[in-house]
C-alpha cells in the first residue's frame, strides 16, 4: 500500500466487508492488542501471519500485509517486520514462542511502510536487515515522507516510535542466505511494484515469499512500473515453488496460480489506459473509467484503482 | 534532443524566493486542510505577484478545471480554456497559481502573438487543500481571474521518481504528439491544431528530504520553455516547482501545416534541451 486516503465512507464499507468475510474476524483483532502475533505453520519451520485487506491505521497497527519467518538450524529469518514497531514486536514475540534461535536477519521485501515500519522493533536483537540494493535510495527519499503522512491515520502513539532504518547487507540478482541447513534464495527484481521489490524462496519447503510482488484479494498498488510487473510475471511465475506468501492476500497461496488475479487486473488496467491515449483522451477523463470491469473482483478498488491508472497512464504515454 | 550545460541564469528568483519563505511556515495546518476553502493566503499574496494592478473576475473568457479531489496530488491534471473572439479580444499571457504550495505561483505561460492559443493543460503538484487560479493578461493588459478548489495534500514533498533509474537515464527526452481532430473525446475544431508536449524530467520540488543527511534535496527544476513554429512564438514558460514530473503540456493553437514545431527548455542546474518536429499533414 501506499498512502492513507481519505474516504472515509468507503473505507468502512470496505472494513465491514471484510469482517464479514473474513475467517478471522473479531478474535484476530483482539489478540493482536497484546501478545504474540497470530502465525500460522504453513510448513515445517515456515510461518506467516495474515494482514488485513485495509488501510494502515491506529485501530488494526498498521497489521495490514503478510509478515513471517522461517526457522533453520542456527537461526531465524523474519519476512517484512509490519506496519508498526508494536507490530515488529509482536512478531519477535511470535518467533520467541516457538524458537530461541537468534534472530540472524530481517528480510525487507520492499519500501512500503505496512512492510518496514517495524524494523526498530529488530533493533536490539543483533539482527542484520536485507533488502533490495535500491532500497537504501528508496527509503533515503521518501523515508520523512511515510513518517508525515501516515501520522494522521495512524496516531501519535503508534508513530513515536516508528524509525526509518534501512538495510546493510543489499541484494543484486540472486543471492543466497544459510539459516542452517536452511538456505533462502534472494531474489532482487527489476522496477515492478516499486524499484526494490525482493522475494524470498526456502528451498526446504518450497515456500516462496514475494512481496508485493503478488497481492490477492487486495487491490494491487502501483509505486514501480506496470509494464516492468507484467513483464516480470512470467519469470516469477517460473519460480518452482509449491505456495506462496503472498504480499496481500490469504496465507498460504497456491502457486503459480496466485498470480492469475493481478495478472488479469494489470491486462485491463494497461488495455484501458492505453486506448485512451491511443484516442487521445486526456488523462483526468482516462483514470475515471479505466480497469472498471475489475471493480467487483478486489477489497479496496475505490481506495487506489483510479491512483493506479494515474501513474499508469503517466508511464504509458511514454511508450 | 542535445544537452548543453550552460550558466545558471536567475530569472527564477521570485520563484525560489517565494518558495523559501514558505519553507519556513510550518505547513501542516495547511496540509491536514479543512473543507472551508478561505482566500486568506491569495490575498496577501496577490500583491506580491501582481503589485497593485486590478484583477477583475474572468467572466468566462478564462475557465478552469481540476478535479475536486486528487487522485495524486504530485500529478493533478489542470486544464485551461481562453475564450478568444472579437469582443475579449487575445489571451496574452496566464499565470498559474497553487494558493497554498510552498512556492504558490507554478508557471507563467506567454503566448505569441498570432499563437491563437485557446486550450492549455498541464499537470500539477498541489501541496495541500488549496485554489488553484489562473490570472489572465489581455492584449490591454487587463487581468482576468478564474480559479476553483483542489482538495489534495502532500504533492509537493511526496517523493516521485517511481523508478530513478530509468528517470535519470531519460532526463530531458522530449515527446511531441498532434492529435487528429476528429478522435473520440476531443472536440471538433476548425483550424486550430492540438498537441502535447512531454518533457522527461524529474522537477524535484526541493521539498524531499534526505533521510541520512537530513537536508533537502536540490530543487532541480525545468524553469524556462519555449515552443515555436516556424519563426513565431506559440508559447513560453516560465515555471516553478508545482510543474509535476515529467513535465506535460497539452494545447491547442492555430497551427501552419509544413512548418517545423521547435521546443527548448531549460533547467535549474543549466542544462538546456530542444528538439523539433516537422509538422505534416501525415501526423494529424
Amino acid at each position: 500500500m501506499i498512502h492513507p486516503t481519505r474516504r472515509s465512507v468507503l473505507k468502512t464499507s470496505a472494513f465491514l466487508a471484510y469482517c464479514c468475510m473474513g475467517q478471522f474476524s473479531a478474535a484476530r483483532v483482539l489478540q493482536s492488542e497484546s501478545g504474540p502475533l497470530p502465525v500460522t505453520e504453513i510448513d515445517d519451520g515456515v510461518f506467516a501471519f495474515s494482514g488485513a485487506d485495509e488501510l494502515m491505521r491506529a485501530q488494526n497497527r498498521g497489521e495490514i500485509c503478510n509478515v513471517g519467518f522461517i526457522i533453520g538450524k542456527e537461526a531465524v529469518a523474519a519476512i517484512d517486520s509490519g506496519g508498526s514497531v508494536a507490530e515488529g514486536r509482536a512478531l519477535i514475540a511470535a518467533i520467541r514462542a516457538v524458537s530461541d534461535k537468534p534472530i540472524r536477519y530481517l528480510i525487507n521485501t520492499h519500501m512500503h511502510p505496512d512492510h518496514i515500519f517495524g524494523n526498530a522493533a529488530f533493533d536490539d536483537a543483533g539482527t542484520t536487515i536485507v533488502g533490495h540494493h535500491n532500497l537504501p535510495r528508496a527509503l533515503a527519499s521518501r523515508g520523512d515522507y511515510y513518517l508525515q503522512s501516515f501520522r494522521a491515520s495512524m496516531g501519535a502513539d503508534l508513530m513515536a516510535d516508528i524509525r526509518i532504518i534501512p538495510p546493510t547487507q543489499l541484494i543484486a540478482g540472486e543471492e543466497t542466505l544459510d539459516l542452517g541447513g536452511r538456505p533462502l534464495t534472494l531474489r532482487a527484481w527489476k522496477p515492478a511494484h516499486t524499484d526494490n521489490d525482493l522475494t524470498v524462496f526456502d528451498q526446504k519447503s518450497n515456500v516462496l515469499f514475494t512481496g508485493d510482488l503478488c497481492f490477492i484479494g487486495h487491490l494491487p498498488t502501483m509505486d514501480g512500473s506496470i509494464p516492468g510487473w507484467m513483464d516480470q510475471l512470467e519469470p516469477l511465475k517460473a519460480v518452482n515453488a509449491r505456495l506462496a506468501v503472498p504480499g496481500h492476500g490469504p496465507v498460504p497461496s497456491k502457486w503459480p496460480e496466485a498470480l492469475d488475479d493481478e495478472r488479469r487486473y494489470f491486462e485491463a488496467l494497461a488495455r484501458d489506459i492505453r486506448k485512451s491515449i491511443a484516442d487521445g483522451v486526456p488523462m483526468a477523463e482516462a483514470v475515471k473509467t479505466a480497469a472498471e470491469s475489475e471493480r467487483l473482483n478486489w477489497q479496496l478498488f475505490e481506495e487506489y484503482n483510479e491512483r493506479n491508472a494515474t501513474a499508469a497512464f503517466a508511464e504509458l504515454e511514454w511508450e | 534532443m542535445t544537452i548543453i550545460p550552460t550558466d545558471r541564469h536567475n530569472r527564477m528568483m521570485p520563484f525560489v524566493l517565494l518558495a523559501l519563505m514558505a519553507i519556513a511556515v510550518p505547513l501542516s495546518a495547511n496540509a491536514q486542510g479543512t473543507s472551508v476553502p478561505e482566500s486568506t493566503t491569495w490575498n496577501s499574496l496577490k500583491g506580491d505577484v501582481f503589485g497593485q494592478q486590478a484583477i477583475a473576475p474572468a467572466d468566462g473568457v478564462v475557465s478552469i478545471e481540476a478535479p475536486k479531489r486528487a487522485e495524486d496530488a504530485a500529478l493533478v491534471p489542470i486544464d485551461l480554456r481562453f475564450k478568444t473572439d472579437a469582443t475579449s479580444g487575445q489571451i496574452k499571457a496566464v499565470t498559474l497559481i497553487v494558493d497554498e504550495n510552498p512556492a504558490p505561483v507554478a508557471a507563467v505561460f506567454k503566448f505569441g502573438k498570432d499563437a491563437g492559443v485557446t486550450h492549455l493543460a498541464t499537470r500539477l503538484r498541489v501541496n495541500a487543500y488549496s485554489y488553484v487560479r489562473a490570472i489572465a493578461e489581455t492584449e490591454d493588459g487587463k487581468l482576468l481571474m478564474t480559479q476553483t478548489f483542489v482538495k489534495a495534500s502532500g504533492g509537493c514533498s511526496a517523493p516521485a521518481l517511481k523508478n530513478q533509474d530509468e528517470a535519470m537515464a531519460s532526463l530531458g527526452k522530449m515527446k511531441l504528439r498532434v492529435f487528429p481532430s476528429n478522435a473520440p473525446g476531443i472536440e471538433p475544431k476548425t483550424r486550430a491544431t492540438e498537441m502535447q508536449l512531454m518533457i522527461r524530467h524529474p522537477n524535484n520540488s526541493g521539498l524531499q528530504m534526505d533521510q541520512l543527511t537530513r537536508y533537502y534535496i536540490p530543487a532541480h527544476f525545468i524553469q524556462g520553455l519555449t515552443v515555436s513554429q516556424g519563426d513565431r512564438l506559440i508559447m513560453s514558460m516560465e515555471g516553478g516547482i508545482s510543474i509535476s514530473e515529467d513535465p506535460n503540456f497539452r494545447f491547442e493553437f492555430d497551427a501552419r501545416p509544413g512548418e517545423d514545431v521547435r521546443v527548448e527548455a531549460a533547467d535549474t542546474e543549466g542544462k538546456k534541451f530542444q528538439d523539433e518536429w516537422p509538422l505534416q499533414p501525415s501526423s494529424l
